[in-house]
């Protein structure tokens, strides 16, 4: 599971599975707003829950709970760390 | 110098503020929820406390507070994460602190998740080094056993910081003290700035020179350098706004050309 070559998004991540953030690959304005939340390269982020159909979905990030849209979180690439 | 009568009509023009010629002004800033309401509410004893700066409604939450016979002006800002991102909530935030020339800028944070708070604290300590932190929550954060060297980060951050936690009221003493030192002339600051990569700190300094011709010292030559490289056009078109409008108020601001 640790393999660091394959290539996750946030998107990805099932619910209790925690993640590095590798890259934001958003940007202009949504990617200034996902840095400052933290949401830095090295950050870890755990899946907490998603919706019934499957966006948003909720992540912790640094003690924060923040709820994303699933098509901005597959922007978002990350190792998986498991749980 | 600036001249107190007219500060006085360009804050209540620009920003519906009213200020005494005698007062101090300082601006309230913070990320939402960090208990930046029960700080001004302890700091003023206003009670009401609703609907905070709604819409275009430029400034309303302002309250008054004397401390050792010095009046205080006390301006509550809207709660944002950044001063970056061109929310409404965050250009008005940016625009005081940047425009209307607080003589402290207040930033109160949350014990129980600094790191994230520090981000908006290192955003401002970039714009000025008038700053005072207040760490704010530090009973929640106990509970947490979460325990903040403040001695620490005063000495990395390189300006006064306080540990309160508001609702209880322990720690105001300390913060109006740190306040009326710093009006007073009695605290020397060094903001902690942020360096950047090489190529990033070599065009700042090229562009610093032109910078401080064309703003002068009403604003830090080296924050905007960092906007003009962000090419941050609104922010831009800000300056001109302000600075051209100030001429009329503050004679001495040299000209500021069209950028």
């Amino acid at each position: 599971m640790e393999n660091h070559s394959t290539a996750y998004t946030l998107a990805d991540l099932t619910v209790g599975s925690i993640g590095q953030v590798v890259s934001v690959e958003l940007n202009g304005l949504l990617r200034r707003r996902i840095l400052d939340l933290g949401l830095v390269p090295g950050t870890p982020v755990q899946c907490i829950r998603k919706s019934p159909a499957g966006n948003p979905v909720a992540y912790r990030i640094r003690g924060t709970l923040i709820a994303l849209r699933s098509d901005d979180a597959r922007l978002i690439k990350v190792y998986a760390r498991g749980n | 110098m600036r001249n107190k009568a007219s500060y006085g009509q360009y804050l209540k023009e620009f920003f519906g503020i009213n200020v005494n010629p005698h007062q101090s002004v300082i601006a309230l800033a913070g990320n939402p929820n960090v208990g930046k309401s029960t700080v001004f509410n302890a700091l003023t004893g206003l009670r009401q406390h609703t609907g905070n700066w709604a819409g275009k409604t430029v400034c309303n939450m302002q309250g008054n507070f004397v401390y050792k016979h010095k009046s205080f002006l006390l301006v509550d800002l809207p709660g944002t994460y950044s001063l970056l991102a061109h929310t409404l909530e965050e250009e008005i935030a940016r625009d005081f602190i940047c425009f209307g020339r607080p003589d402290i800028t207040l930033v109160v944070l949350d014990a129980t998740c600094l790191e994230r708070n520090l981000n908006l604290a290192l955003q401002i300590l970039e714009i000025t080094g008038r700053v005072v932190l207040c760490v704010n929550l530090l009973d929640e954060a106990e509970k947490k056993k979460i325990y903040i060297d403040i001695p620490e980060l005063e000495t990395e951050l390189g300006v006064p910081v306080v540990g309160t936690a508001a609702r209880k009221g322990e720690g105001l003493e300390n913060l109006l003290e740190a306040l009326y030192r710093m009006v007073m002339g009695a605290s020397s600051t060094e903001p902690r700035q942020i360096i950047y990569s090489q190529e990033v700190e070599e065009a700042i300094q090229q562009l610093m020179p032109e910078i401080q011709f064309l703003v002068g010292d009403q604003l830090n030559p080296r924050w905007v350098a960092l906007r003009l490289l962000d090419s941050d056009r609104s922010f831009i078109e800000r300056i001109s706004f302000y600075l051209s409008y100030r001429q009329s108020y503050f004679p001495s601001t040299p000209e500021v050309a069209i950028w």
